[in-house]
C-alpha cells in the first residue's frame, strides 16, 4: 500500500537503512504523507476536544458518511459537464454540501419528529452511505478515472499528493485560528448552553461554526484516512487527552499533539513495513495514546487513581494505628497529664492490639508503615513507645475523628452509639479546610474526650450510652 | 428493464436480509441505541477477517460464534470505557468501533492475498452474486442461494428468541429499573439483544455489506415508529418496511440509471436509498406523528384560541 | 453495632444504610423501622435523598453499607410482596405500549419464563386500571395520557401485583385534584386492608391528612415517628434548614473515593 521507499543501498542493512530513511523524513513522499496526516491530527484533535466536551463525538460519524454522496454526484455532475470528473476541489465541495446537509437532517429529524438523536444519526448515517455506494457504482461506470473514488472510503494516505498536503494545511491552519480566536466562546457554549443564550449569546451560530470546522475537517481527512476512520480522529486524540488534564486550554493542546503525534508515527509505520493500510495504522497509533492515557493519564488515568486509592489505603492504615494508640494511652495512663493529653509512655502491645481486631499481617503492615514514617519510637519487650512526631500525628488524627463525632451529634441528630463508626468513614476524607470549619462550628480547640466510652480490653461487649433522640 | 429469475431471488435475499435486520432493530431504536447497531457492524470487522483467515469460509458457525463475542465484546468494551474513561457513552461507543474498523481492515488488507477478500465486498456487500452461490435445500425444487438459506434462518432464530423472551425485552425496554425490581435482569437482555444485533450483522454483511446493515436496522425501525403506537405492530411494520425497500431498491437499481444512460448499480446501496425515501415520505406524511400532521395540529390549535393550548394527544382529557 | 435484630414483623427495617453511589445524594447511617400497615411519608427537602432512600432499599443501587430487610427478608426473596411506583419521569412515555400493556408488566414477575399474557391476565390489569379509575383508557397508548393519568398507570402497574408493601416515588408530584384524591384514596384502601406504603411526598400541607407516619430525612434521618409527633415546626426546621455543608463535603469526598 506504500510503496515509498526504493532500493536500499548494499552499505547498511536493509531494514536500518530503510528506517533512518522514514526517520529522517529524507524520502519526499514520506515526508507528504507524515506531514498531512500530522496536519490532520492536529486539526482534528482540537475540533474533538469541543465535540467531545459537547457530548456531540458522534456527529462526525454521521457527517463522514454523509460526504461520500456528495463524492459521487460531483463526480458525475462534472462528467456531464463535460469535465473528466477527477477534479478534487469539486468533489471536495460535493462532500461538503452533502455532508452538511446530513448535519442539518440529522437536527432536523431531532426536532421535527419523536425521534431521537441516536436514531436520527443511524438513519442519515446508513441511508447515505447506502446512496453514495449505489452512486459510486453508476460513476464507476461513467468513466475509468472514477476508480480513484473508492479511495474516500478507505482514504489512500499513501499516495498523498503536494495539493493534499496544502489543502490540509489551510484547514489546520483556519481551525487554529478560529479555536485561538474563540476559545472561551466555545467553551461556555459546550458547557451551559443555555446560561450562554440567556446571555444574548450567539449559540446558534456557534454551534453551526462548530459543525462546519468539523466538516472541514473530516472533508480535509477524506483523503488521507477514509470517511469510515477519520471519525476515529476526531474522537481518540481529544478523549486521551481528557485523561491528562482537567482544564480546556491544556486539553486543547494535548489533543492537538496527540492528533498529530499519531500522524506522524502512523505514518511512519505504514511507511516501514510495507503493504499495511496506512489510515487503519495511523487510527491504531491513535488507539494506543488513547489506551496508554487512559491507563497513566495524570489528572485521571487509571493507574493513577490506583495510585491514589493506595495512598488513601495507606493514610487509613497510619489513623487507625495512631488513633488506637492514642486511645490506648487515655485508657491506660488518663488524658489528664498536660492539658487534656494523656503522657507519651510505652504502651503495652497486647492491650493496644486488643482493643482491635487486626490481624497479625495487618499489625506487621501496620507497624512497617509506622517505622517508615518515624512514628515508631521503638518497640520491644511487648511494650511500643510512639516517637515525637507520632504523638502529635496521633493526637492530631483522635482530634478529628472526635470533632467529626461531636459535629454529627449535634447537627447531624445522629446517636452517640452510632458516631463512631460513621466517623470511622470519614476521618480520613477531612481535608484542612473541613477541619477549620468544624472548629469553628464547635467552637473548640483542644482535643474533646469520647462522647462514647472507648474500646478496653476484655470488655468488648460495651454498653451503649443512652442513644439521644432521633 | 426486464426481470429474470435471477433478480426475484436477489429481492428475496434481501427481503430475508431486511426482516432479520428489523427485529433486533426495533428493540435497538425503542432503547436509544441505534448507534450500538452502527457501532457493532463496525466492530465485527476483525471478527469476520480473523474467521476468514482461520476458515477460509464464510458465514460458518465459527464466524457466528465469533460475531456473537464481538458483539458483547463491544457492549463490555463501551460500558468499561464510558464508566472507568468517565467519558459519554457516543465516545467510548466511537472509540470501540473505530479501533476495532481499523484492526480488522489491517487483518483484511494482510491477509487479501491468501483468501479471497475484498474490502470493499466486505463492507458494501455484493447482493447481485449471492444468487449465483446456490445450495439444494431438500422440498424446493430449485437451487437456493445460499445467502437467502442463512439469511432466513436468521431472521428465523431472531423471531424466536424475541417471541420467547417477549415480555422480559419489552419490559426492559420500557422501564429497566422495572424490570429489575421485578427480578428481569435488565443488564441479561442488554447483551442479548448485543449478540442478536451482531449475528444479524454478521449474517448479512456478505448480501448487504457490514456498513449498509445499519440502515436496515435502523430506518424501518424508526419509520414503523412514526406509524404505530404498539409493539407487535411496529415489529411487523418494520420488517414489511425491509421487504418493501427491497423490492424497491432493486427496481430502482435497475431502473433509475438507464434513464441516464448508465448500466445499473448496487442493489445493496439502492436498498437503503429506498429505506431513507419511505422513511421521508413517512416523516411528511405520517397519519398522527407525520409532519403534516403536527402543523396541521398546531395551526387547529391556534385556530381554537388560547383557552385550549394543550395538545389534545398529549394532554387528553 | 451489631446487636440490634431485625423486626420480623416490620414490613420495612432499614439497618445502618449509607449511601454514596455515582450522582444520587449521599445518605448518612440510615435506621429505621416501620409499623406494619401504616401510610409512611418520606419528607425532606430536593437533595436530600428520598428518592435514594427508594432505590437502595430495591437494590436498584448499590449500598456503601447496611442492611435492609423486608418482613423480615433480603428483598429478593420478598420480590412479589413489593410493589414500586417510580418516578413518572423514569421512562420514555413515547415507547409504543397501551395503559394496558403497561399494567400487565406488573404481572410479568409472576407470569415467569417464556409463558405469555393470558386473558386473565389481562383481566386483572383491567381491573387494576378501574380502581385507579381509568379503565376506559385501556387501549390508550401511554403518550397521549395527561400527566395525572400517566400517574394513575403506574399506581394500576403495582397495584395489580397486589403487594403487601408499595414503595412510592413522588406519585403526587404534577397531578391534577382529581387524581391526588384518587391516591390518597387508595391509599386509605390500602391501609384498612391492613398493606402499607412508603411514599416519598413533597407537599407538606397535606401531609397529616395523608400519612400515619412520617420520616424527616436530609441525607440522614432527621426524626421518624407517629405524624402528631414528629410532624412539627421545630422538626420541620430542623430537616429543611441546619447547617449540612460540612455533611455534603463528607458525602462528597466519600463519593469520590467509592468511585476509585
Amino acid at each position: 500500500m506504500t510503496g515509498v521507499v526504493g532500493p536500499p543501498p548494499a552499505a547498511l542493512s536493509p531494514a536500518l537503512e530503510n528506517l533512518l530513511r522514514v526517520l529522517a523524513l529524507l524520502d519526499y513522499n514520506t515526508r507528504l504523507v507524515v506531514l498531512t496526516t500530522a496536519l490532520l491530527g492536529l486539526a482534528s484533535g482540537l475540533v474533538g476536544t469541543f465535540l467531545l466536551l459537547r457530548r456531540r463525538s458522534l456527529m462526525g460519524d454521521a457527517l463522514s458518511h454523509a460526504t461520500l454522496p456528495g463524492v459521487g454526484l460531483a463526480f458525475l455532475l462534472a462528467v456531464a459537464a463535460g469535465s473528466s470528473g477527477k477534479s478534487l476541489p469539486v468533489l471536495l465541495l460535493g462532500a461538503a454540501v452533502t455532508g452538511l446537509l446530513g448535519t442539518l437532517l440529522v437536527l432536523l429529524i431531532r426536532n421535527h419528529s419523536r425521534l431521537k438523536d441516536d436514531a436520527a444519526m443511524g438513519i442519515v448515517l446508513g441511508v447515505s452511505f447506502g446512496v453514495g455506494i449505489a452512486v459510486l457504482g453508476v460513476a464507476q461506470d461513467a468513466g475509468g478515472s472514477a476508480a480513484g473514488l473508492e479511495g474516500f472510503i478507505y482514504g489512500k494516505t499513501a499516495s498523498l499528493v503536494r495539493s493534499d498536503l496544502f489543502l490540509l494545511a489551510g484547514t489546520a491552519f483556519l481551525v487554529l485560528a478560529c479555536v485561538l480566536a474563540l476559545r472561551k466562546e466555545f467553551t461556555l457554549l459546550c458547557f451551559d448552553e443555555a446560561f450562554g443564550s440567556a446571555r444574548g449569546f450567539p449559540a446558534r451560530r456557534l454551534d453551526a461554526l462548530l459543525l462546519t470546522l468539523a466538516t472541514l475537517v473530516t472533508i480535509a481527512g477524506l483523503q488521507a484516512v477514509g470517511l469510515i476512520l477519520v471519525v476515529a480522529f476526531l474522537i481518540l486524540p481529544a478523549a486521551a487527552a481528557r485523561f491528562w488534564t482537567h482544564r480546556v486550554g491544556p486539553m486543547l493542546g494535548l489533543a492537538a499533539g496527540i492528533g498529530a503525534l499519531s500522524g506522524w508515527s502512523g505514518a511512519s509505520v505504514s511507511a516501514l513495513f510495507g503493504r499495511l493500510p496506512a489510515g487503519a495504522v495511523i487510527v491504531l497509533a491513535a488507539s494506543c495514546f488513547f489506551t496508554v492515557s487512559l491507563f497513566f493519564g495524570r489528572a485521571r488515568g487509571l493507574a493513577y487513581r490506583w495510585y491514589q486509592h493506595r495512598l488513601f489505603e495507606r493514610k487509613m492504615d497510619r489513623q487507625h494505628f495512631l488513633r488506637a494508640a492514642y486511645e490506648c494511652l487515655e485508657g491506660c495512663y488518663g488524658r489528664d497529664h498536660r492539658g487534656g493529653l494523656p503522657p507519651n509512655r510505652p504502651l503495652p502491645v497486647r492491650t493496644l492490639r486488643a482493643n482491635r481486631g487486626w490481624s497479625e499481617a495487618e499489625w506487621r503492615r501496620m507497624l512497617r508503615q509506622a517505622r517508615r514514617e518515624d512514628h515508631l519510637e521503638r518497640v520491644d519487650r511487648g511494650h511500643l513507645l510512639l516517637s515525637e512526631a507520632g504523638y502529635g500525628e496521633a493526637a492530631r488524627v483522635v482530634r478529628n475523628h472526635r470533632l467529626w463525632e461531636l459535629f454529627l451529634m449535634k447537627h447531624a441528630a445522629i446517636a452517640a452509639s452510632h458516631v463512631h463508626r460513621d466517623a470511622d468513614a470519614v476521618e480520613h476524607l477531612l481535608s484542612p479546610e473541613m477541619v477549620d470549619e468544624l472548629e469553628r462550628e464547635l467552637d473548640r480547640r483542644d482535643i474533646p474526650g469520647s462522647p462514647h466510652p472507648l474500646p478496653t480490653a476484655g470488655a468488648e461487649a460495651r454498653a451503649d450510652p443512652p442513644a439521644l433522640p432521633r | 428493464m426486464s426481470w429474470f429469475a435471477l433478480d426475484t431471488w436477489i429481492v428475496l435475499v434481501g427481503s430475508a436480509c431486511a426482516v432479520a435486520c428489523a427485529l433486533p432493530g426495533s428493540f435497538l431504536v425503542l432503547r436509544g441505541m441505534s448507534l450500538m447497531g452502527d457501532a457493532i457492524s463496525h466492530a465485527v470487522l476483525p471478527g469476520l477477517a480473523l474467521a476468514f483467515l482461520l476458515t477460509g469460509s464464510r458465514a460458518s458457525l465459527p464466524m457466528f460464534l465469533g460475531a456473537a463475542a464481538i458483539g458483547i465484546l463491544t457492549a463490555v468494551l463501551t460500558q468499561w470505557i464510558r464508566r472507568w474513561g468517565r467519558l459519554e457513552s457516543g465516545a467510548s461507543m466511537g472509540i470501540v468501533f473505530t479501533t476495532l474498523f481499523a484492526l480488522g481492515l489491517i487483518l483484511i488488507v494482510r491477509g487479501a492475498d491468501r483468501v479471497d477478500l475484498d474490502p470493499s465486498c466486505v463492507l458494501y456487500g455484493a447482493l447481485e452474486f449471492t444468487p449465483l452461490d446456490t445450495v439444494s435445500v431438500p422440498g424446493v425444487g430449485v437451487p437456493v442461494p445460499r445467502a437467502l438459506v442463512v439469511l432466513a434462518s436468521v431472521a428465523l432464530f431472531n423471531l424466536l428468541v424475541l417471541a420467547a423472551f417477549f415480555k422480559e425485552f419489552r419490559i426492559t425496554s420500557f422501564d429497566p429499573e422495572m424490570a429489575d425490581t421485578l427480578g428481569i435482569r435488565s443488564g441479561l437482555f442488554h447483551y442479548l439483544l448485543m449478540i442478536l444485533t451482531a449475528v444479524t450483522v454478521v449474517a448479512a454483511f456478505e448480501a448487504v455489506g457490514s456498513v449498509i446493515v445499519i440502515a436496515l436496522l435502523i430506518v424501518p425501525a424508526a419509520t414503523a415508529h412514526l406509524l404505530t403506537d404498539r409493539l407487535v405492530p411496529l415489529l411487523v411494520l418494520a420488517s414489511l418496511l425491509g421487504i418493501a425497500s427491497a423490492g424497491l431498491g432493486h427496481l430502482l437499481a435497475i431502473t433509475v440509471p438507464p434513464l441516464f444512460g448508465f448500466a445499473d448499480t448496487s442493489t445493496a446501496g439502492m436498498m437503503a436509498a429506498a429505506t431513507g425515501l419511505l422513511f421521508l415520505a413517512t416523516w411528511i406524511l405520517a397519519p398522527r406523528h407525520g409532519l403534516l400532521a403536527r402543523r396541521y395540529r398546531g395551526r387547529h390549535r391556534e385556530a381554537a384560541g388560547p383557552g385550549s393550548a394543550e395538545d389534545p394527544f398529549h394532554r387528553g382529557a | 453495632m451489631p446487636g440490634r435484630e431485625h423486626s420480623a414483623r416490620a414490613p420495612l427495617s432499614i439497618h445502618d444504610l449509607t449511601v454514596a453511589y455515582e450522582r444520587s445524594p449521599v445518605l448518612w447511617d440510615v435506621d429505621l423501622d416501620l409499623p406494619a400497615g401504616s401510610l409512611v411519608g418520606v419528607i425532606g427537602p430536593n437533595g436530600a435523598g428520598k428518592s435514594t432512600l427508594l432505590k437502595a432499599c430495591l437494590d436498584l443501587i448499590p449500598r456503601a453499607s447496611g442492611e435492609v430487610r423486608f418482613f423480615g427478608r433480603p428483598y429478593r426473596e420478598v420480590r412479589r410482596r413489593i410493589g414500586y411506583v417510580p418516578q413518572r419521569e423514569s421512562v420514555d412515555w413515547d415507547f409504543p405500549v397501551s395503559a394496558l400493556d403497561v399494567v400487565t408488566m406488573g404481572l410479568y414477575g409472576e407470569i415467569g419464563w417464556f409463558r405469555p399474557v393470558r386473558r386473565h391476565h389481562r383481566e386483572r390489569a383491567r381491573e387494576a386500571l378501574a380502581k385507579a379509575g381509568i379503565a376506559e383508557l385501556a387501549d390508550r397508548q401511554i403518550q397521549q395520557l395527561s400527566g395525572g393519568q400517566q400517574q394513575r398507570v403506574f399506581l394500576a402497574r403495582a397495584l395489580v401485583q397486589r403487594a403487601d408493601l408499595y414503595l412510592m416515588d413522588e406519585p403526587f408530584a404534577a397531578v391534577d385534584a382529581a387524581t391526588q384524591r384518587t391516591l390518597t384514596d387508595l391509599l386509605q384502601e390500602l391501609r384498612e386492608e391492613g398493606r402499607g406504603a412508603v411514599v416519598v411526598h413533597h407537599d407538606l400541607s397535606t401531609v397529616r391528612a395523608i400519612f400515619d407516619w412520617v420520616v424527616l430525612l436530609n441525607l440522614r434521618v432527621v426524626r421518624a415517628g407517629p405524624t402528631e409527633e414528629v410532624f412539627t415546626e421545630e422538626n420541620l426546621a430542623a430537616t429543611y434548614g441546619g447547617n449540612l455543608n460540612l455533611l455534603a463535603q463528607a458525602g462528597e469526598a466519600l463519593r469520590q473515593r467509592e468511585g476509585t
